[in-house]
């Protein structure tokens, strides 16, 4: 198949509804806690109430006698339980520091929420209601929420290691030694900014939920999670339980939407398993969502310094940045991996000499661990970038837009070794960039804003924008070596055609609202020239689909959507061979065309593949040395990341009296290369906006000075209602990836990489005539009233 | 405690504690778990049902409030096997993806133009104020349920 879209009669390309909805949308679907579980034991856990604390004692005796109530345990009752701590997948350097972290807290406590003790109950009322009769005596220690103050160890979290500090991660690429310096030293501007890359929570609106049903004389046991990483999951199970991994099943039922918060092994699936196996029943646990803001893990958490060098024309001569991340308490799966993801990223789009110079120091805090949220690292870089890139227009009074021009990567650049070494596979950013403008209808709109923000003005008119590179497609396994990742980046897919000519594509990827069974069956129609309506497609189950590494980081597609169409080719290629057998040809004479092979030159000499698959079936008549069935299994491991790119624009006004940002308008521009599903990109691109712009609006996790979090529930925790967003105007370009055959790149973070900076860039210039140059996210009416008052300097 | 709820249209008794829900009634007791819980503060609306005609949170009312009341969930929607025309226009719209907002989105928006049977984009926006969304950004949750009053 080539790589352009402007074929006729193609699956690929078409806005097809999506199969999954008819049984989201009847309330058929089955979601982890809906699934009926006879004789199940209800697991609730107690957690602490304390940032950092010594558990001095625990008394279970008052709950253990109430009804329902089958068993309590505490940590220590359960240590012999783990064959190993929980696991983090990641360990990014060799002297990284990872305190041992089990399910239930042994003589400590870390962050408020950590688990303290687990109750079993006949139904979840009464476990919960057992909660409250169990006594716990602590002893308070200073809680550490602030990452400069972890940093000078004054507060030591876990004594065993002896530090707060985790690792020290650096890239520094010089063309020659003193590069960087070099480029500061003699560069004609440069700009130098601290950012806050605020703690978020993740909020997938279904919680977390776990069911463990055992066979207690087999031994093998099934676990259901609403988990986006059932494959990984097993894995982890088996290792940390001790438990032989053939005898551990996995099933992710429909899932609620993940955006990272689901791509983890928590304590309570790793409880829920081990109880089931001890009482030999089945367990079960679901979160609250008051639980869940302590309890599942938080996203971003950085402070961010970055400096920027450019020559007289605003060129950029060098980057340095220097990272401190917020582990939180404990090491989840990829917890330390998140920064490196961005690593890369600091010099955005733009053409960089070999003057880079990036450090992350990673370190614990008493909160709630953080690990990858939608975007994981590069919605970070790409905000740091893209806010200094204004800072440094606004030095060289330049026009935002102008500046970026000078520096971008060109077109015919690509593909393009990057500083990092890195090969950025295609792209044109001119192009989308241009395209954006038009919609924005840019130099008007300058004008307009010229006339509107004149002294005095009350409500301020501001535009920003973003150039943005994602990193996605995870990933090329060599290179998930060389960031020491404990797994590779591969995806499979099984192809199989069925006697009667349906099609079954097995794939792993794990998908909780992308539409995999929509796009995937439309690959695979695509390739084998059938209708999608034949083809169904099955995942999630790994007794179904026993290999994969499931879905994350913007892989699904580019990496388990090419592997379903490598599957194809390996079926097309045998059944070839079959063909060739029936019509007495070779089979380097058929060309296979719309689901049929065709002798060249002979038209009438035809076979389809339906006739192929049923030949297979009954191999009464195969040629020797082909195995009865047409099946195959293709593993692929993608050659290079994806990178997919766009520019974003966001129009603003902002009350200047009461703080308050109105979003007038946002355009998305994004190139993903060839799209499988347009519907399905487009609803990508909006809901990863507004996560984006969420983050520069109104979202952040609060904690106050004693580690206890202040945003611990929906009402305090703002998310955005429809009322709270604009639309989103989106267009796109394509240029298809030549690192696959499908052409395709990710699209499920592109949305969020692209927009927090871009709001922020769009706030900022509309107060630019009142003398803000910075403001920290959210830009909540509070936070920009004040910045106008600082600015203002109490004129 | 007794209570009797007529739920899409089957009347149905269950012993129930005081404390009992209205969306733990109806999925634990009357087993139909098409109607999801997305938080403990009445605030994400992904249990939203038909409460005697009207659209209610039903995380907001005990069980036995709704005594002798007539509920309408995601469930009782479709007729003769055909989806619900918000149903469809949520479809056709790609107005949902991970779907655990969608029962509960797609009832509000039923009781809007109950309400309000031609509103405009912010009408819209506004009146689903209390049904939160992670996925879809709203956009196309808006454009489905103005499809679904252009029908």
């Amino acid at each position: 198949m080539s790589i352009t879209q402007e074929r006729t009669n193609s699956v690929i390309g078409q806005r097809m509804l999506r199969r999954e909805d008819p049984a989201l949308l009847t309330g058929e679907a089955k979601f982890t806690n809906d699934l009926a579980i006879p004789g199940a034991l209800h697991l609730a856990v107690l957690r602490s109430p304390y940032a950092h604390a010594r558990i001095k004692s625990i008394d279970v005796a008052d709950a253990r006698t109430m009804p329902g109530v089958v068993a309590i345990y505490t940590g220590k009752d359960l240590h012999s339980t783990w064959a190993a701590p929980m696991p983090c997948a990641w360990p990014v350097t060799p002297d990284m520091k990872n305190p041992a972290h089990f399910p239930l807290a042994l003589d400590k406590v870390c962050y408020v929420g950590d688990g303290v003790a687990a109750v079993l109950a006949t139904s979840e009322t009464a476990s919960r209601d057992a909660l409250d009769a169990i006594d716990v005596i602590y002893e308070p220690l200073q809680a550490v929420t602030d990452l400069e103050v972890a940093l000078s160890d004054k507060t030591i979290i876990h004594e065993a290691i002896g530090t707060n500090k985790s690792y020290t991660w650096n890239l520094k690429v010089e063309g020659t030694e003193g590069a960087v310096d070099a480029a500061f030293k003699s560069a004609a501007y440069t700009v130098s900014e601290r950012y806050v890359q605020q703690r978020l929570l993740p909020m997938a609106m279904e919680p977390r939920a776990v069911a463990a049903v055992p066979q207690p004389f087999g031994g093998d046991i099934t676990l259901y999670s609403a988990t986006q990483v059932p494959h990984i999951l097993k894995v982890m199970t088996a290792i940390t339980l001790g438990i032989p991994e053939h005898q551990v099943r996995v099933v992710a039922p429909s899932v609620g939407g993940g955006f990272g918060s689901k791509l983890d092994v928590y304590a309570e699936e790793l409880l829920c398993v081990a109880l089931a196996r001890k009482h030999g029943a089945p367990v079960r646990w679901v979160e609250e969502r008051s639980e869940n803001t302590q309890a599942t893990i938080h996203g971003r958490g950085q402070i961010q310094f970055v400096e920027l060098a450019a020559d007289k024309n605003g060129k950029l001569t060098a980057v340095r940045v220097r990272l401190i991340g917020d582990m939180g308490a404990y090491l989840q799966l990829v917890t330390p991996g998140v920064p490196l993801l961005g690593a890369f990223l600091y010099a955005g789009v733009y053409d960089l000499p070999l003057a880079y110079d990036f450090s992350c120091t990673s370190v614990f805090t008493t909160m709630t661990p953080t690990d990858a949220y939608r975007g994981a690292g590069r919605p970070e870089a790409t905000y740091a970038i893209e806010v200094a890139m204004d800072a440094l227009a606004r030095k060289m009074k330049v026009d935002p837009y102008e500046l970026r021009k000078r520096n971008y990567i060109k077109k015919e650049q690509f593909p393009y070794t990057a500083f990092s070494g890195l090969t950025y596979d295609s792209g044109d950013h001119l192009a989308a960039a241009e395209k954006a403008m038009s919609h924005a209808d840019y130099t008007n709109l300058r004008k307009k804003q010229a006339t509107q923000n004149v002294a005095g003005a009350r409500k301020r008119l501001g535009i920003g924008m973003t150039s943005y590179f994602e990193m996605c497609g995870l990933a090329p396994s060599r290179v998930l070596a060389s960031l020491n990742y404990g797994a590779g980046g591969w995806e499979s897919a099984t192809v199989r055609v069925l006697p009667t000519s349906k099609v079954q594509v097995v794939t792993g990827t794990s998908p909780h609202g992308q539409g995999h069974e929509t796009s995937w069956a439309m690959i695979a129609a695509e390739k084998l020239g059938i209708p999608p309506e034949d083809v169904d497609v099955l995942h999630s189950d790994t007794a179904i689909a026993p290999l994969g590494l499931d879905t994350y980081g913007s892989r699904s597609l580019a990496v388990g959507g090419v592997a379903i169409a490598g599957a194809c080719d390996k079926v097309i290629d045998k059944a070839r061979l079959i063909a060739a057998h029936q019509l007495e040809c070779a089979a380097e004479d058929l060309e296979f065309a719309q689901g049929t092979f065709t002798v060249k030159g002979s038209p009438d000499k035809a076979v389809p593949i339906a006739a192929i698959a049923f030949a297979a079936f009954t191999a009464h008549n195969l040629p020797d040395g082909v195995e009865p069935n047409l099946e195959a299994q293709y593993t692929h491991d993608p050659k290079n990341f994806s990178w997919p790119f766009g520019t974003h624009i966001c129009i603003v006004e902002v009350d200047t009296e009461t703080g308050k940002v109105d979003v007038l308008k946002y355009i998305a521009v994004d190139d993903c290369g060839n799209q499988i599903n347009p519907l399905i990109v487009e609803g990508q691109v909006h809901g990863g906006v507004v996560q984006g712009l969420a983050q520069a609006l109104y979202e952040e996790a609060v904690y106050d000075e004693d580690g206890n979090l202040k945003t611990s529930n929906l009402a305090e925790y703002l998310v955005p209602a429809a009322c709270d967003v604009p639309p989103i105007t989106t267009d796109f370009t394509v240029t298809p990836s030549p690192t696959n055959q499908l052409g395709v790149k990710g699209i499920g973070e592109a949305g969020t990489i692209g927009s927090a900076s871009t709001v922020m860039n769009a706030v900022i210039d509309a107060l630019t005539g009142l003398g803000v140059t910075t403001l920290d996210m959210p830009a909540s009416p509070n936070n920009v009233w004040k910045a106008i008052q600082a600015a203002q300097g109490g004129k | 405690m007794q209570v009797s709820i007529t739920i899409n249209g089957s009347t149905q008794t269950h012993d129930v504690e005081p404390r009992t829900l209205l969306v733990h009634y109806i999925r634990e007791h009357a087993q139909l778990t098409g109607t999801n819980i997305g938080c403990d503060t009445s605030s994400c609306g992904a249990c939203t049902i038909h409460l005697d005609g009207e659209a209610a949170k039903s995380c907001t009312i005990l069980a036995a409030q709704a005594d002798g009341g007539k509920v309408t969930t995601i469930e009782g929607l479709s007729r003769n096997g055909e989806m619900h025309p918000m149903q469809k226009a949520f479809m056709e719209n790609h107005g949902l993806q991970c779907g655990y907002c969608t029962p509960g989105m797609v009832m509000a928006a039923i009781g809007l133009l109950n309400e309000n049977p031609k509103p405009t984009d912010e009408e819209v926006r506004l009146g689903l104020e209390g049904n939160l969304c992670r996925c879809t950004g709203y956009h196309n949750i808006v454009k489905s349920v103005l499809a679904a009053a252009n029908k």
